[in-house]
């Protein structure tokens, strides 16, 4: 099955560089890399904080990437509060699947703007979380589709799609982390 | 060690334990395939996934390829995904809709009932050539209410003989809604390193759902407002189903999206969450009703096949691939006919405790490998499972998970198989269960 991905722009494609393109690519770059950096850190309030109260994670099950929520059976579809509620478990100490927790690194690429309308900009990245726990050491992989909206001057995300390349979860056993 | 003494059953002194080679082992695993796996009916799929001619889904049961199909008459069919010809793969895609079944290697093509319809340069085949011989080959399979098995043994009994009391629960799945139930697009496909065993038990283990579950009772509680349940002290009970099939019948923690309302679900769900609950009442009478709306039902089918109808309804299967691991496919089902607020909250509800990535399957999952682990340790040979032996079997007692075992026993061992049911109950008779003082929030609403 074909992933969909959303077109891009030729406006926002990069080809054609303005300095405000060049300083949106920055700014969403950097709020990537951060959040990596705040999820690796195990830092989960500060992690929080990047997103608006009005914001969705979602992660389609490995078998249906194009997975819709509303209907379909997926691994995550938080909202703000049980996102909230995911921080709380995860640093509880009786999230058993990361209790130590794991030691993760993330790596973010190919970033890219996709759309912008003033108000929200979506875009896109590749994304490798190598996860190590346990004896295990192997990555999740996939894609980001995202949108952010500005806050008191700061880029926060108020979408995350996160799908996994992965064709089953033969390595970890589970989605115990924030991928 | 014995390979008939792998458990030991003594009610008379309160003991019942299983050695924990039986989890461990490469020998007994080779004997699991051999009289368990090749005899059992293993579950593989539902019909729900095939509605339409030509649909058709593949799976992987006891380590063989399969893949099921809807023909072109609109009957089921059930194939060994290799084409007679050299042995490629059939089916190579996990679900999908075909005219013809047609083999990449050769070339060679089949209808969707099997049967060989042509090939690249027949002529070099003589007059005699046997199409029929060459034809897809079926296992023997059944379907029970969309449920479908297989069995890779003829001298095993029917499907329904074989399912014995757990028949009537999949009825209490399947009756759910007069338009049927459907599994939904989505799997959640996972490997847990731990022996496949640990599972079956797992899943019909109310002991441990306190414990383990901790985060997610404390999530509840903080969403519904309320403390945590005194699950510990709900009304329930272990029943034992027959040829080791086992369920632990509970009152239901929280809602349940059929039909119990809770206010997890809002205000605004309340009166459609009624009307459905009236309308179960009318098709099948008080008794079943209530069950079907107000009781949480976690069942193992021996060997491998786990219907939770809990907070959802999740299908479970696990095959082993090896002494130490197994594959798990978990699906979600849901009433055909239903649409809109009541299936999101439905599946909203799903993703809050199941799934890998949600607050408590990934618990499970360390606590089956820290088992697992454990076993490595040695100094323990035994694995205790004699809880609840000295009373009336309780939904956190440990009836069914013995059920389940003294099953195993008989048919690793090759030993006939007695039925024995704790406490004098025998099949069909349900236990007697005085009403709880201490019923669950959810059960007051």
């Amino acid at each position: 099955m074909a992933m969909q991905t959303a077109p891009i722009a030729p406006s926002v494609n990069g080809l054609s560089a303005t300095p405000e393109s060049l300083l949106l690519q920055h700014e969403v770059e950097q709020t990537l890399y951060l959040e990596a950096r705040l999820l690796d850190d195990w830092n989960l309030d500060e992690w929080l904080t990047l997103y608006t109260e009005d914001a969705r994670y979602v992660v389609p099950t490995t078998d249906l990437p194009e997975g819709d929520p509303e209907s379909d059976l997926v691994f995550i579809d938080d909202d703000y509060n049980r996102m909230a509620a995911r921080v709380v478990r995860l640093k509880s100490r009786h999230a058993h699947r990361e209790y130590p927790w794991s030691r993760t690194r993330r790596f973010i690429g190919n970033v890219m703007v996709t759309a912008t309308d003033g108000e929200e900009v979506e875009a896109t990245a590749s994304v490798a979380v190598w996860r190590f726990r346990a004896g295990e050491s192997s990555p999740y992989v996939g894609r980001y589709d995202v949108r952010l909206r500005r806050v008191d001057g700061h880029l926060r995300l108020c979408y995350k799609r996160a799908i996994l390349d992965l064709e089953e979860l033969s390595d970890h056993g589970a989605l115990s982390i924030i991928f | 060690m014995n390979i008939e003494s792998l458990v030991y059953d003594r009610p008379d002194l309160g003991k019942f334990r299983v050695h924990r080679s039986s989890m461990t082992s490469p020998e007994i695993h080779e004997l699991e395939k051999r009289r368990i796996f090749d005899k059992c009916w293993l579950y593989l799929g539902h019909e729900s996934e095939v509605p339409n001619p030509g649909d058709y889904a593949r799976r992987v049961v006891a380590e063989r390829a399969l893949f099921f199909a809807r023909n072109r008459d609109g009957e089921l069919v059930v194939f060994h995904n290799t084409c007679p010809h050299r042995g490629a793969l059939i089916c190579r895609t996990d679900h999908g809709n075909a005219q013809v079944f047609q083999c990449f290697y050769h070339a060679w093509s089949f209808n969707t009932s099997g049967e060989l319809v042509g090939m690249p340069d027949i002529d070099g085949y003589g007059p005699d050539f046997d199409r029929a011989e060459m034809s897809l080959r079926s296992p023997r399979f059944d379907s029970y209410k969309g449920f479908i098995f297989v069995c890779f043994d003829q001298a095993t009994e029917s499907l329904v003989e074989y399912l014995a009391g757990a028949a009537e629960y999949l009825d209490l799945v399947a009756d759910q809604s007069p338009a049927g139930m459907r599994v939904i697009p989505g799997s959640n496909r996972y490997t847990i390193k731990a022996n496949w065993k640990l599972l079956a038990e797992n899943s019909i283990d109310g002991y441990h759902a306190l414990p383990t579950h901790q985060t997610y009772f404390d999530y509840m509680a903080n969403e519904v407002g309320g403390n945590v349940p005194a699950i510990n002290n709900r009304q329930g009970f272990g029943r034992a189903l027959g040829n080791g099939h086992g369920v632990m019948e509970n009152d239901a923690i929280y809602g349940r999206p059929i039909a119990m309302w809770h206010p997890y679900f809002g205000e605004e769900a309340r009166p459609e969450i009624q009307r459905i609950k009236d309308d179960l009442i009318a098709r099948h009478g008080q008794e079943k009703a209530l069950r079907m709306c107000e009781k949480s039902r976690n069942m193992v089918i021996f060997p491998n096949l786990v219907i939770n109808d809990i907070m959802a309804v999740t299908i479970r299967a696990f095959q082993p691939t090896g002494p130490d691991s197994m594959d798990v496919i978990a699906w979600e089902m849901v009433p055909a006919d239903e649409t809109g607020n009541l299936l999101r909250r439905r599946l909203d509800s799903f993703l809050s405790f199941l799934g890998p990535g949600g607050f408590a399957t990934p618990d499970d999952t360390e606590a089956l490998e820290s088992c697992q682990h454990g076993f490595r340790s040695g100094g323990v040979e035994w694995s205790d499972l004699s809880r609840g032996f000295h009373r009336d079997p309780r939904g956190n007692d440990e009836l069914q998970m013995r059920s389940f075992w003294r099953r195993w026993q008989s048919l690793v061992a090759d030993l006939p198989h007695v039925e024995q049911f704790e406490r004098g109950l025998t099949l069909g008779e349900m236990p007697e269960v005085l009403p709880s003082p201490e019923l669950s929030v959810a059960a007051d609403n």
